[in-house]
C-alpha cells in the first residue's frame, strides 16, 4: 500500500495532482468523463474583476511537443463566477478548490481575492502574475520583483487563506522574483506559467495566433519547469506547487524531486481528457517500481 | 463524447487533395449530423478535428482535405492501424426546423457533413436540395453518392467546368426553399447572406485546443453571448450570428 497524500499550505490532498487553471474551466466539463474528487484538488479558470472575451481567434497553435495558447484570460467576471459557476462547481467537486485569479491593477487583484474570499469551498488563491497573453497586467507584475511584492502585499492584506503566486518563466532570475513574494507574505509558490513563443505561417507570412504571441505549454516545456522548481526550492522556504508539461506519475516524480509539494497538469488535460485519471491511477505501480512509499517524501530529494 | 482506439478500414483519395476515411469504433456519441470528431495523429501534440460524413452502428467517414501537416499525415495511415479518436464532439445540425423543402450549401471541404444531414431529412420525408460547390471539375466528389440518397443536387464550379458557372450563390437563384444548411469556407457564408432568404444554419470551424469545451480556445461571440465553436457549435443558427 503506497501513500499519495501531500500536505500544501496546511490542507492535506489526497494526491498531489491539479488540474492547472485555464484546461479545466470550472470542472464540469471533465466531470461528465470521471469522478473529478479522485483529483487532489483544481485550479478554476482565471478569474477577474470584470468579465472579458479575450483574444480574438486564432487563439491555438501547434509546436514541436506542445502547444501555443493565447486565450487571454476569457471568463466571466468575478461576479459571475460566483453567483453562476461556483454553485455549478460546487456540485462536481466537493474539495477545496484553488482560485485563480489575475488582474490589471493591483487594486483588482485585492478587489477579485476580498471578493471570492468568504465563498464556499475555496481552499488556496493562486494568483496569476504570469498570464504572457494580455497587455497592461498579468506578466506585467511577474516580472519585476517589486511589482510581484506589491501584489503579494495586497492580497495578504484581504485574505487569510493560503495565497500562491504564480511565476512567469520570462525573467532573467525566477529566483528573484519567488524571494520577492515570500517575504511579501506568499504561503507558497507556483511554477511555471507558459514560456512567450510564436509560429509563422507559411503561406500567410503572418504569426499563425491572431495575438501574435502565445504561452508554450506541453512536454516541450518539462525540463525548462524542472530547472526552474529545482532553483527557487533552493531560493525559498514556502512550498511550491509546480507545472510544465507534465504527462505521467513519472513526470510528477520528476517535479516532486526538484521541489514540487504538489503539481498541476495543464497543456495535457486538452489532448488526453483523462490524463489526471491516468496519472492517479499508475502513482501504485510507478511508486513500487521506484522504492516510493509516500509520495511526501519527495520533494526536493534531489538536491 | 467518448474517447477510444479506432480501426482503419478505408484510407484512399476521392481526388487530388480529398480522402475518405472509414474508422471501425464506438459511434454511440454521435446524436445528430454535422458533429465532429478529434484525431490524435502520430507526431502531433493536439488533436485535429475532423466533421464526420456518415455513420452506422459501428463505423464512422470522415471526408478530409489535405492542407496542412495533421490532415497530411492521415494519409499515412492504412488499413488496420489505430487512432486515438474523441468521438461526439459539437452540437450538429438541428434537423427539427427543416420544413419541407430545406436547401444544403457545401463549399468544398465543408460539403462532407451535409452528406449525414440530407441523409437524415430524408429519411423524415422532406424534399432535399443540395448544392455542392467546387472550383474546378476535377475537385468534385461525392455528387453521385449525394444523388443515390434522393436528393436533387445542383453542383457549381467557379470555373464553368462542370454545372452552373459560379459560386453556389449563382446555382441558388431561382430557388424556393423552406429553410437553409451550410457548411463551407467564411467568403462563401458572406456571399451566402447576401442572397439568402429566411432562417437557416451555418457551420463554423476554428482552430481548437481540447474539443470539448475545456480551454477556450475556439471561442466567438454571438448575439447571445460567448459561445465555444466546439462545444457549443459548430453549428450556429443564422439569427445568432455576429458577422
Amino acid at each position: 500500500m503506497v501513500n499519495t497524500q501531500v500536505d500544501l499550505c496546511g490542507i492535506r490532498l489526497d494526491n498531489p495532482v491539479i488540474p492547472a487553471s485555464g484546461t479545466f474551466g470550472y470542472g464540469y466539463e471533465f466531470a461528465q468523463l470521471y469522478d473529478i474528487n479522485i483529483l487532489g484538488s483544481f485550479s478554476f479558470k482565471g478569474t477577474t474583476a470584470e468579465p472579458r472575451f479575450g483574444n480574438p481567434t486564432p487563439r491555438i497553435a501547434e509546436t514541436p511537443g506542445g502547444m501555443l495558447n493565447a486565450v487571454g484570460l476569457q471568463n466571466p467576471g468575478v461576479e459571475r463566477v460566483i453567483t453562476e459557476e461556483l454553485p455549478r462547481l460546487r456540485a462536481c467537486f466537493h474539495k477545496p478548490v484553488m482560485a485563480n485569479i489575475s488582474g490589471f491593477s493591483v487594486e483588482e487583484y485585492a478587489h477579485v481575492c476580498e471578493r471570492l474570499d468568504a465563498e464556499e469551498g475555496i481552499g488556496w488563491f493562486e494568483v496569476n502574475i504570469s498570464c504572457p497573453n494580455v497587455h497592461g497586467g498579468g506578466m506585467s507584475f511577474g516580472t519585476s520583483p517589486e511589482a510581484a511584492a506589491r501584489v503579494t502585499a495586497a492580497v495578504r492584506r484581504v485574505t487569510k487563506k493560503p495565497i500562491l503566486m504564480k511565476l512567469s518563466p520570462n525573467v532573467t532570475s525566477i529566483s528573484e522574483i519567488a524571494k520577492a513574494c515570500e517575504a511579501a507574505g506568499a504561503d507558497g509558490l507556483s511554477l511555471i506559467n507558459t514560456l512567450t513563443g510564436m509560429r509563422i505561417d507559411l503561406c500567410r507570412r503572418r504569426p499563425v495566433l491572431a495575438n501574435r504571441t502565445g504561452g508554450l505549454s506541453g512536454p516541450a516545456v518539462l525540463p525548462v519547469a524542472v530547472r526552474m522548481i529545482y532553483e527557487v526550492y533552493e531560493a525559498v522556504k514556502i512550498p511550491i506547487v509546480g507545472m510544465g508539461g507534465v504527462r505521467s506519475a513519472e513526470d510528477v516524480i520528476e517535479l516532486m524531486l526538484a521541489g514540487a509539494t504538489a503539481v498541476e497538469v495543464g497543456a495535457e488535460n486538452l489532448v488526453n481528457p483523462y490524463a489526471c485519471k491516468q496519472i492517479i491511477e499508475s502513482f501504485e505501480p510507478v511508486m513500487q517500481q521506484y522504492g516510493i512509499t509516500s509520495l511526501s517524501e519527495l520533494t526536493g530529494g534531489a538536491h | 463524447m467518448t474517447q477510444g482506439y479506432y480501426t482503419v478500414l478505408e484510407n484512399t483519395p476521392l481526388t487530388d487533395t480529398v480522402w475518405r476515411m472509414i474508422l471501425k469504433g464506438d459511434t454511440t456519441a454521435l446524436t445528430a449530423p454535422g458533429q465532429f470528431v478529434n484525431l490524435k495523429i502520430d507526431g502531433l501534440y493536439l488533436r485535429r478535428p475532423i466533421s464526420v460524413c456518415d455513420f452506422g452502428p459501428d463505423s464512422l467517414t470522415l471526408l478530409y482535405k489535405t492542407v496542412g501537416e495533421g490532415t497530411r499525415r492521415m494519409t499515412a495511415y492504412a488499413p488496420g492501424e489505430k487512432i486515438d479518436l474523441l468521438c461526439g464532439l459539437g452540437n450538429g445540425f438541428d434537423l427539427s426546423l427543416s420544413g419541407d423543402r430545406p436547401l444544403l450549401i457545401g463549399g468544398g471541404v465543408g460539403i462532407p457533413p451535409l452528406y449525414r444531414l440530407a441523409k437524415e431529412l430524408l429519411e423524415q420525408g422532406r424534399t432535399v436540395q443540395v448544392i455542392l460547390g467546387f472550383n474546378t471539375a476535377q475537385e468534385i466528389f461525392y455528387e453521385d453518392e449525394f444523388r443515390a440518397l434522393g436528393a436533387q443536387v445542383t453542383i457549381a464550379t467557379a470555373d464553368g467546368s462542370r454545372g452552373v458557372h459560379g459560386f453556389v450563390t449563382d446555382a441558388m437563384a431561382g430557388l424556393s426553399y423552406t429553410y437553409f444548411y451550410t457548411c463551407g469556407p467564411l467568403p462563401m457564408y458572406h456571399a451566402i447572406e447576401r442572397v439568402v432568404s429566411g432562417s437557416g444554419q451555418y457551420s463554423f470551424e476554428e482552430r481548437m485546443g481540447c474539443g470539448f469545451g475545456a480551454c477556450m480556445g475556439c471561442t466567438c461571440k454571438t448575439k447571445y453571448g460567448n459561445k465555444r465553436i466546439c462545444k457549443d457549435g459548430p453549428v450556429l443558427k443564422r439569427e445568432e450570428i455576429v458577422w
